[in-house]
């Protein structure tokens, strides 16, 4: 099953981190990435720039608008993301508590929609 | 043994094999209830088969069979088919013994598992594996039945499509997952040991469903001393079942009960397991109030009672698990073993923290030392605020008598 592990925190916090805090944290990161490509969970990744840089788009009656900023203000924010396959949720629980934010924020879940392929 | 009895005891054996065999709770569920009704059908006339267990396992797994083909044939599923060729290529031959122990076993971490809402962990468990009727369940935690279905659908899809596995967890998860399957069990118990509204008599079987399960998995998982220590708590509780109340609902406390109504063998059974438990260094919640329990059930009468070990037990109780309810109780053992001013104290200092507002038992217990130390307008007074507070009719009837009791000594 593919899995979205979606990496929230909150951006202030990694501000208040020293910068070798900073360092260990991403080395880290390239840590896991490292190995869950070599256990064949990896499929994609990415860190993102913070909601400051954020634009949310909206059709409505077929008029297009355009708003700075994220879809809604929470407390903690979306800051990344990995895109794994995992044999099950237990699996993808295991890799989700790897990941180096999962200790200041949270990593939420997602499960994939697999829709079967309708033959043409 | 009639169909209905064996519905009863093994439709939670054949179930969980059928979803280990299907891979689908779904489609096993309506496996089940297919073979159980193929059966109803044949053994009438053939008579029952001399492991029906089995004959109901292979009955399912072919019903499964037809039903996938059906399905196959009328969408051209691919995957279907691919399913059915596996399942098509998988020996009929009866399952061993252990097989099916790991397949309960698979079954309950699977309906405990944390990613499941806690109101939908306690009826899957209920439905899966000790095969009660969604009727039953929404019946006895009082929601209505479309409520409760929609629930168990719900986890159902969720177990599905977010992949929850039916599996043993890792030794490194375990100790986390069975503390899950623990706390199911000991909610099931709860509710119907505290049947707070409603029918208290069918609540009440849930009490003897809850020990089913906690055989089950203290079977299950025999290296487990506090699944062990929470069978024993929930025999030794219930082992007072027929003197807890009056033929007409109302509440005898312990003091008052009638301890030759006590279930000796349900004591005995359950002082075994909290001694072997405790033995095996069990020091865990289920394992400290069983152990509470013990100390009680071997007490001739109230005088009796060891209030000392009590207190000390409860203080260790408070230790691993620091709740004001604990405190509570540990208050009123300070008061029997230490006297009632000690006691006293320290409910009112619980009282003054306020994290127990609005729970009765708070002012009743306030109610109770006071009424002991013959501050009688005090006492009434506790009794009064309790009353404002309870909810059940059984205990507020139980409150009104004491009140009249202290009301009529000013």
């Amino acid at each position: 099953m593919q899995y979205l592990l979606l990496i929230y925190d909150q951006e202030s916090q990694w501000g208040k981190l020293n910068e070798a805090e900073q360092g260990k944290m991403m080395h880290e990161y390239g840590e896991l990435t490292k190995s869950i490509q070599q256990s064949g969970h990896y499929l994609a990744s990415s860190q993102l720039h913070p909601v400051a840089k954020a634009t949310t788009v909206r059709v409505r009656d077929g008029k297009k608008l355009v708003t700075d900023g994220p879809f809604a203000e929470t407390k903690e924010q979306l800051g990344g993301f990995y895109l794994i396959e995992a044999k099950d949720l237990d699996d993808a629980v295991a890799i989700a508590a790897r990941i180096p934010s999962a200790r200041l924020g949270s990593i939420e879940i997602r499960p994939l929609v697999v829709r079967e392929r309708v033959a043409a | 043994m009639n169909i209905e009895q064996i519905y009863r005891e093994e439709s939670g054996r054949i179930l969980a094999t059928l979803i280990r065999l299907l891979g689908d709770l779904d489609l096993a569920e309506d496996a089940v209830q297919e073979a159980f009704a193929a059966a109803l059908a044949a053994w009438p006339k053939t008579g029952a088969p001399a492991n029906p267990r089995a004959w109901l396992v292979s009955a399912g797994r072919n019903k499964a069979v037809d039903l996938l083909r059906r399905r196959a044939l009328l969408e051209s599923k691919r995957d279907e088919l691919a399913r059915l060729n596996a399942l098509a290529e998988q020996v009929a031959d009866v399952p061993e013994e252990t097989m099916l122990k790991d397949d309960r076993l698979r079954l309950i971490f699977t309906c405990c598992h944390p990613a499941l809402p806690r109101e939908a962990q306690v009826p899957l468990t209920l439905r899966t594996l000790c095969g009660l009727s969604t009727e039953e369940i929404a019946h006895a935690f009082l929601v209505p039945v479309p409520t409760m279905a929609q629930r168990l659908v719900r986890a159902k899809q969720k177990i599905r499509d977010a992949g929850i596995p039916y599996r043993v967890p890792a030794d490194e998860e375990l100790p986390d997952r069975v503390e899950t399957v623990l706390l199911v069990v000991y909610l099931v118990f709860n509710e119907g040991y505290n049947a707070s509204a409603g029918d208290a008599l069918v609540r009440r079987e849930l009490c003897g469903e809850a020990i089913r399960l906690g055989r089950l998995v203290h079977g299950l998982m025999p290296g487990e001393p506090e699944a062990q220590a929470l069978l024993a708590l929930m025999l030794l509780h219930d082992s007072r079942r027929d003197a807890r109340t009056t033929e007409s609902g109302e509440i005898v406390l312990l003091e008052e009960q009638d301890r030759s109504r006590w279930h000796r063998d349900q004591i005995a059974e359950g002082l075994e397991l909290v001694e072997n438990a405790l033995g095996r260094g069990a020091r865990g919640p289920y394992a400290l109030q069983a152990a509470i329990a013990a100390l009680h059930a071997q007490a001739k009468s109230v005088q009796e009672t060891d209030w000392h070990q009590i207190a000390a037990l409860y203080e260790l109780l408070w230790q691993v698990q620091p709740s004001p309810v604990v405190e509570l109780n540990r208050a009123v053992a300070v008061a029997m073993a230490n006297g009632l001013s000690e006691g006293l104290l320290l409910l009112d200092a619980l009282q003054e923290r306020g994290e127990l507002r609005g729970y009765y038992l708070l002012p009743a217990a306030r109610g109770d030392l006071l009424r002991r130390m013959e501050r009688w307008e005090q006492s009434g007074e506790a009794y009064r605020e309790a009353l404002a507070l309870v909810s059940n009719e059984a205990e507020r009837k139980f409150l009104q008598r004491r009140l009249a009791e202290v009301q009529g000594k000013i």
